[in-house]
């Protein structure tokens, strides 16, 4: 039967079936990424924001929910400018982080 | 966490209920819903339990429902709370019972805007004044009408005809208890037990012998969300909220569903057709789904009520299995019958969904 509406895809994550290992390792060599706080700087200083939806915030929430792909695609639109770095108001080195996500997460050449 | 700090974090969450003398507000939208909860709720206050009740036919809507979807300004919502407190200060009443959950949230709003910014409150007895010249005094205590049934929980307990003990196992029943978001999420301190862990409904369950579970998505929004529901666009995402509560309990196989609020139990129970037509999935057992009350009509259950006198028949998700497990006597043939006898006709049954 057709109601006019149906349901929507469900968006919950089962962190128990999540392999987070890569996450621990960047966790190990890049230990400020736990002192994100989702703040959104990051995202609304990123000149490639506005053209190919870059966002750092969501980078890094993705990539603690095991949802690797999604974050390595928006990280192909990254710049390197380092103007995150500027802005964010906890110090964490973003520009750097970049770098250690691509060096960790594309050690099997995805 | 050491039992003393435990209790001293939950005294902060016990609220004042007096026991007498209140002025009761109807609900806008319960008495098409569930009509006979209201009625329930001051037949068992006024004739089984003896207390004062009073309501008056002069009240209006609180104004929640446009306030909530944004369509009315705050000044407005205030005007009309004040000329309900006015009512009440007429009729001579100090305690203001609301039988809605967003009446209550919105009550508590305003109470609480007016004690933090004194100079909007004087400007709102101006626009009353100017309105309808009448004065009001705010109310001495705000309760919800579920606060109410839990004060009278243990009276009702001793005059109880039925325990909500299952007649085939002699186990408890397993209930889900669901609270309305405007209950507490919005003033904890408003509410039994406050946002975390609200025992207004517990303490009913508890009493009347059965057994409450928790789930996951036990504190999860009913998926109602005015703006999300009124907007037909937007109805996919309320489906989805009410769809993904049902299977979080799923695995528990409750028996039933509790709830306070207005919406709550008109989606939980209407949705369950929805879901069972979109996805062919029903969640009570042989095809039934989960039986969906309020805490009136509860106790006017288990206070021996016949269920077809306090409109059980209205419920999409049929209501038999549970008053079959819990031995309460009907007679189907009543079931379609009015109080003065007339036939009100049977509903279409669902393709998916069984109903008796």
């Amino acid at each position: 039967m057709d109601f006019g509406f149906k349901l929507s895809p469900s968006s919950a994550i089962n962190l128990d079936k999540v392999d987070l290992s890569r996450f621990e390792k960047l966790h190990g060599i890049e230990p400020d990424i736990i002192k994100c706080m989702a703040c959104g700087s990051c995202t609304s200083s990123c000149p490639a924001n506005r053209f190919s939806g870059m966002s750092l915030r969501k980078v890094i929430l993705d990539l603690q929910r095991g949802r690797e792909k999604e974050a390595l695609g928006m990280l192909r639109n990254c710049m390197l400018c380092g103007k995150c770095t500027m802005v964010c108001p906890r110090g964490i080195n973003t520009r750097h982080l970049i770098l250690s996500i691509c060096r960790i997460y594309g050690e099997d050449g995805k | 966490m050491i039992y003393q700090g435990k209790q001293k974090i939950w005294a902060d969450y016990q609220k004042e209920i007096p026991d007498n003398h209140w002025f009761y507000v109807r609900s806008c939208i319960r008495q098409n819903f569930f009509p006979g909860s209201e009625k329930m709720f001051l037949e068992i206050c006024r004739n089984v339990l003896k207390k004062d009740f009073f309501e008056t036919e002069y009240h209006t809507t609180c104004g929640g429902i446009a306030y909530h979807c944004d369509t009315i300004p705050q000044e407005t919502v205030m005007t009309i709370v004040a000329r309900q407190f006015a009512l009440m200060t007429e009729a001579g009443y100090e305690n203001y019972v609301a039988s809605c959950i967003t009446s209550f949230g919105n009550y508590a709003e305003i109470i609480e805007t007016w004690r933090e910014f004194p100079e909007v409150e004087t400007r709102i007895r101006e626009l009353l004044w100017k309105a309808c010249r009448r004065e009001f005094k705010i109310p001495k205590n705000l309760a919800h009408a579920s606060d109410l049934i839990y004060k009278y929980r243990n009276e009702i307990a001793a005059r109880a005809k039925y325990r909500l003990v299952n007649r085939y196992t002699g186990e408890p029943l397993k209930v889900v208890e669901h609270i309305g978001c405007h209950y507490a999420k919005m003033f904890p301190s408003k509410g039994v037990g406050g946002a975390e862990y609200p025992y207004v409904l517990c303490g009913m369950i508890e009493s009347w012998g059965g057994n409450v579970i928790d789930y996951p998505e036990r504190r999860h929004c009913c998926g109602y969300g005015f703006r999300q529901y009124h907007v037909k666009a937007n109805r996919g995402y309320s489906l989805s909220n009410t769809y993904k509560k049902f299977e979080s309990m799923e695995p528990y196989h409750p028996d039933f569903i509790l709830t306070n609020c207005p919406g709550c139990p008109y989606f939980m129970d209407r949705w369950q057709y929805v879901i069972a037509e979109t996805e062919g999935k029903t969640y009570g057992g042989n095809g039934y789904g989960i039986p969906v009350l309020t805490y009136e009509e509860l106790a006017s259950l288990v206070l021996g009520y016949d269920p077809w006198d306090i409109g059980m028949q209205l419920h999409q998700v049929a209501v038999e299995p549970l008053l079959d497990k819990i031995g309460i006597a009907y007679d189907p043939k009543e079931k379609y019958k009015g109080l003065n006898e007339k036939d009100l006709m049977r509903p279409e049954l669902p393709g998916v969904l069984r109903c008796c």
